[in-house]
């Protein structure tokens, strides 16, 4: 299977499965990528991650980053359009005939049901990349104190990231 | 195009390209997430949902599985003007991130090797880490004082970043159990 049908298949897959949006599936997203495809090692993923948070728009900016890294640019329109089509056609279907349902029980208990699950999965994929920038002690450090501040502070997440990669930039940090 | 009459009352009637503008501006300002600008676009400038329609229509693309700006983008773009529509919204929001993102990619590839660079990126890559810790975190909270929603969720997360089990599989099960759970204990 060429490259491009692979990136297809993984993101097409992915689509379906990002409950709670792109941060859900990036677990998945590294296994595929990193240790069944070998496109690249965690570190790198990392790096595109990281990347994709400094840049504008929607979270799933990751993916189309690394459909270019593996692909260029046919790469990032395959994986940017394999991850929206498969989700985007059931959003069009369902939401034409969601009202219908808006006080079924069903529905309700699945939306109690995926709470954990969503939760969960977004723990895991913090996990797992705070597992591959910790390249040293001072990543450690970057990583408590710039946690810390996201939770407890009401500052701009930019300003935050901005300043971490200042920090690096200078010594401070990395 | 406006001369569709009806007895509720007047509503915007946005054109292809007027949906196209509306996410493409959400696009560009959405650093750090989009969901707030898009809030803001569709319900307080240009008006095209009420607060409690955004409510909704949010709710139900977070149900679904994909991006959930994303599957705003489809939802709204469909309502207002079909297929046509959707694929609007949809470029609209994706065409300048996808275009900056890849743009920032060609930049790290080139200065990478770059001592400082490299060790800014370190850092970033350690704060954006932190930075989806911290989602993590706010989008537990309504767990607390839950047990076995904790420990579903602290399942879910052995499932997947201790045992590294393929999501396809192990979604579907963790989500109908977790259902069936927590349902049966109304945890």
């Amino acid at each position: 299977m060429s490259t491009l049908a692979q990136l297809a298949a993984v993101y097409g897959q992915l689509s379906l499965l990002a409950f709670g949006g792109a941060n859900a599936v990036i677990p998945e997203m590294q296994r595929q990528v990193v240790d069944v495809h070998h496109w690249m090692t965690g570190h790198e993923f990392a790096a595109l991650y990281a990347l994709a948070q400094a840049a504008p728009g929607p979270n799933m900016m990751v993916v189309s980053l690394v459909g270019w890294q593996v692909g260029g640019i046919l790469g990032a329109l395959v994986t940017t359009l394999s991850v929206a089509v498969p989700s985007s056609t059931l959003t069009l279907v369902v939401s034409g005939v969601w009202f219908r349902f808006k006080d079924a029980p069903w529905r309700k208990a699945m939306q109690a049901g995926l709470q954990p699950v969503t939760a969960g999965l977004i723990m895991a994929s913090a996990g797992l990349l705070i597992e591959s920038t910790t390249v040293d002690w001072t990543a450690a450090a970057v990583t408590v104190v710039t946690a810390c501040l996201f939770i407890f502070t009401k500052l701009h997440p930019m300003l935050i990231l901005a300043a971490a990669a200042v920090a690096g930039a200078i010594g401070l940090a990395g | 195009m406006s001369e569709t009459s009806s007895d509720v009352p007047a509503r915007p009637n946005p054109t292809v390209f007027d949906l196209f503008a509306g996410f493409f501006m959400v696009g560009i300002c959405g650093f750090g997430g989009v969901l707030p600008w898009a809030r803001r676009m569709i319900v307080e400038q240009r008006k095209w949902l009420t607060q409690p329609e955004f409510t909704d229509m949010l709710g139900l693309c977070q149900f679904l599985p994909g991006g959930n700006i994303m599957n705003v983008t489809i939802a709204l773009g469909s309502r207002f003007r079909g297929v046509a529509g959707a694929a609007a919204c949809f470029l609209g929001l994706m065409t300048a991130p996808v275009a900056i993102v890849i743009g920032l990619g060609v930049v790290y590839d080139r200065y990478a090797d770059f001592p400082p660079v490299h060790r800014a990126f370190v850092a970033l890559s350690a704060a954006a880490a932190a930075y989806l810790l911290a989602t993590a975190w706010k989008i537990a909270s309504p767990l607390r004082g839950r047990p076995l929603a904790i420990g579903v969720a602290a399942l879910t997360f052995v499932v997947i970043a201790v045992l590294r089990l393929p999501m396809l599989a192990a979604m579907p099960l963790l989500a109908i159990g977790s259902t069936l759970l927590l349902r049966r204990f109304r945890a």
